[in-house]
């Protein structure tokens, strides 16, 4: 099925950005000072919680970010050579195929088997009338909507709930079992134990987080099969597709931004408390500079420019998925080039401290090389502080991606993004009746993502903050 | 004293200057005045005479650093780094490209962005500290964990929601103010009152969670203990002692903020069309206008750099210990 993978740059990001997740997660594994806290995070309730819910999130962006060129159904192919069409789809569209491909008119509410707006039909008899006319994919698998809607909603959400219960269930058993297997214990005991609670990582609440996020999305698949779970929009199109493939660009502005400030804060920041001296004066003075434009100025600007840029060049995209993925990235570097500044301040500060410990002394006293010390022994010791900005900045950047998007400065608008959809449906409010679900889609999916991120940061925070460790 | 303010604002000069030719790449070298004149007339089928004429009328037309056709000082002074970059320190803002005073229009659309930002300010930090002083005074207990819960849920709503949310129920269920507009005079006040009360809620979370993390980071001193030992209330000590000495903290957060209450809200601004700097900066983003982009730039900086000034000044009256040198 998959014939040619298509790479764009923020994929190619992504997955070196996992790359370098895993290599820091095997690097902590093996230096106690960082395994402490990672424990502590997976031994609180909040942390292990989010983290569930947080993977999900993850899982969905990281099938997003697989793309390539579809192959056309042999059946379509009359002679033609080519066997590929030139659209560019990703892993998680092959998924979710029938909730990309079922679009109807314009907008239909949540669940419904109408439309909208009213139009003139033609009835069999030749008669025209004025009503709702049905969706052509919405509950289109009843013959009488009005009375057979609401038991059929009722039935298929009780066949997702009770198949999400079983797959959790099935889930737990086989983690129970592989518990057990480890600790020695019978099949049992170890259940008995989680459900006590008396774990070391409190897998009871894994298994809670779980068994909810499996009914919900077991649930929605049932649901989302027959019926358009949250509506369409304007054009359309699944609003629940929407805001599904919104994941991807909210989580990118999330990560991404980080990786692309990281190189250049850590250097700046080490080298600033390092050296001192004129170095510092200099490296203070960029970041001044920088931090006194206003954020969202730099970012207009810069955004600006790069629209005259591709309007002048447009010739040189190859499609629209490519251009949209460019003014992403763009997106990316410029908000990291005005996000850099604050950690590179704290990664001065530390590093001026930790210079002046009887350890650096020591190294220098004996003739270590410059590079030698910041690499064994400065950069260790300040990879906390990165760690904690990393995961704090997160739910900030998701937050200001809508924000962005909203002034026309942020994401590509043919790009899904929860921006966009509160974008477009801030103009429907006005509509009588109101056209909510966009707008509610969008923010119910942004509030679960920045509310389990917000809740995991804190862990993380308390975890690696030497100054609150043992306070609570 | 008066040594140390007028080291700083000289220091100020050299950021002013970087940001300056920072905006002057971004405008000018990145995209050719050429490229921004196509922008602006429409891609298709534009001619170089009507080019030429776009760049002459705004004065784009000049060499970017170093005009050779001039003499004397005009060889520095006739170019657009010089006219379009350096004339701002001057707070010469020249007209905007479709040919507004930009200082004029500043100057009038300050008030409407203060006579939002201050309430907010004001009024937010009442709201949030005396929340933070509550869940303070119940620390450790069920008050203080849900409290900051509802503070990390309510941090996790965006700012549009409430805007959008705020509208839509204060306006339009329940008609008690109008949905958008501005009106001079006491006449704004039915305005103003929803976007200030939108603008507190929407800072709720952030502002009471840092708050809360102040007071507590007092309550663990030395001095904290000493008040108690010597029998006074939980009350006072919290209202008389932790209170006064955060003071610090919070009084040096608010004076690093003041000077960019001028600069407004964009979004609020935008939401609730009011004429103020926030929507200024919007509209030309909008509608491509460069020299205003570039000029909100630079009063942004200098905004900022004000406000350190500020701060360091505040330090130093609020609390004796600290010297500035």
């Amino acid at each position: 099925m998959i014939s040619q993978l298509v790479i764009l740059w923020t994929d190619a990001l992504v997955f070196l950005l996992l790359l370098f997740a895993t290599l820091f997660g095997i690097y902590a594994s093996r230096k106690a000072h960082l395994r402490g806290p990672w424990r502590q995070v997976v031994r609180n309730k909040v942390g292990v919680g989010t983290l569930v819910v947080l993977s999900f999130y993850l899982v969905v962006a990281l099938l997003d970010s697989v793309h390539f060129h579809p192959m056309l159904d042999r059946a379509e192919l009359k002679g033609a050579d080519a066997t590929q069409s030139v659209e560019v789809i990703s892993l998680f569209d092959r998924l979710v195929e029938g909730l990309r491909e079922r679009q109807e008119k314009t907008y239909s509410a949540p669940l419904a088997t109408r439309l909208y707006a009213k139009e003139n039909i033609e009835l069999p008899d030749g008669r025209v009338i004025r009503d709702f006319p049905r969706l052509t994919y919405g509950g289109a698998h009843l013959t009488d909507p009005d009375s057979e809607r609401l038991p059929d909603i009722l039935r298929l959400s009780a066949i997702g709930i009770i198949k999400g219960l079983v797959v959790s269930l099935a889930v737990a058993n086989v983690l129970i079992m592989l518990l057990a297997m480890r600790s020695g214990r019978s099949f049992g005991a170890q259940g008995r134990a989680v459900l006590r609670g008396a774990t070391e990582i409190p897998w009871k609440t894994v298994f809670y987080t779980l068994a909810l996020m499996l009914m919900l999305i077991f649930w929605s698949a049932e649901l989302a099969a027959k019926y358009h779970l949250l509506g369409t929009d304007k054009v359309g199109e699944d609003v629940f597709y929407q805001a599904l493939k919104s994941i991807r660009t909210g989580l990118l502005i999330g990560t991404l931004t980080t990786l692309v400030m990281l190189p250049a804060a850590i250097l700046l920041g080490i080298m600033a408390g390092y050296f001192r001296g004129w170095v510092d004066d200099i490296i203070q003075y960029t970041y001044t500079t920088l931090n006194s434009i206003p954020g969202v100025l730099l970012i207009a600007a810069a955004i600006l420019m790069l629209q005259i840029y591709m309007s002048n060049h447009a010739d040189e995209f190859n499609s629209l998925v490519e251009r949209a993925d460019l003014r992403l990235l763009f997106l990316v570097i410029i908000l990291g080039v005005t996000s850099w500044t604050g950690l590179c301040r704290l990664l001065r500060g530390e590093t001026l401290k930790l210079r002046e410990m009887d350890y650096v002394q020591a190294a220098t006293a004996f003739g270590v090389s410059n590079l030698k010390i910041i690499g064994r022994h400065i950069l260790p010791n300040v990879l906390h502080i990165v760690l904690i900005a990393v995961i704090l900045d997160f739910s900030g950047l998701v937050l200001a991606e809508a924000v962005l998007s909203y002034v026309n400065i942020g994401v590509d608008p043919t790009m899904n993004s929860w921006g966009n959809m509160i974008n477009s449906a801030r103009l429907e409010m006005a509509r009588e009746p109101i056209v909510w679900w966009s707008l509610a889609a969008a923010m119910i999916f942004m509030f679960s993502l920045v509310l389990a991120a917000n809740l995991f940061s804190d862990v993380v925070r308390d975890a690696f903050d030497p100054r609150l460790r043992g306070s609570r | 004293m008066t040594a140390y303010i007028i080291r700083r604002i000289l220091y100020a000069i050299p950021i002013l200057l970087g940001v300056n030719i920072l905006t002057f790449v971004l405008f000018f070298v990145v995209n050719s005045p050429d490229d921004m004149a196509r922008m602006n007339l429409g891609m298709k089928r534009v001619t170089p005479a009507a080019i030429e004429n776009w760049k002459h009328e705004r004065g784009y037309d000049l060499p970017l650093l170093f005009n050779e056709s001039a003499s004397g000082t005009g060889r520095i002074t006739e170019t657009i780094f010089f006219q379009k970059s350096l004339k701002l320190f001057r707070f010469d803002f020249g007209s905007s490209d479709s040919g507004r005073d930009i200082g004029y229009d500043i100057s009038q659309r300050m008030w409407p962005s203060l006579a939002i930002a201050v309430p907010v300010l004001l009024v937010g930090l009442l709201v949030n500290i005396t929340f933070a002083l509550l869940i303070a005074f119940f620390r450790a207990t069920y008050i203080d964990f849900w409290g900051v819960v509802l503070c990390v849920i309510l941090m996790s709503i965006s700012g549009l929601f409430y805007i959008i949310g705020g509208q839509y129920l204060v306006s339009k269920l329940l008609h008690l103010v109008p949905i958008s507009g501005y009106d001079t005079g006491l006449g704004s006040v039915k305005f103003l009152i929803l976007p200030v009360i939108i603008g507190v809620i929407g800072g709720i979370g952030a502002g009471t969670r840092w708050y809360r993390t102040l007071f507590l980071e007092e309550i663990n001193k030395d001095y904290v203990r000493t008040a108690r030992a010597k029998g006074l209330s939980e009350a006072v000590v919290l209202f008389r002692h932790v209170l006064k000495n955060a003071m610090i903290p919070i009084l040096t957060g608010v004076v690093v903020v003041l000077p960019l209450l001028f600069m407004g809200s964009l979004i609020t601004e935008s939401f609730f069309g009011i004429p103020g700097l926030g929507s200024y900066t919007i509209d030309a983003i909008n509608s491509q206008d460069f020299a205003i982009v570039r000029s909100m730039v630079f009063l942004g900086s200098v905004l900022y750099i004000l406000g350190l000034l500020l701060t360091d000044i505040s330090y130093t009256l609020v609390d004796p210990r600290v010297r500035l040198s």
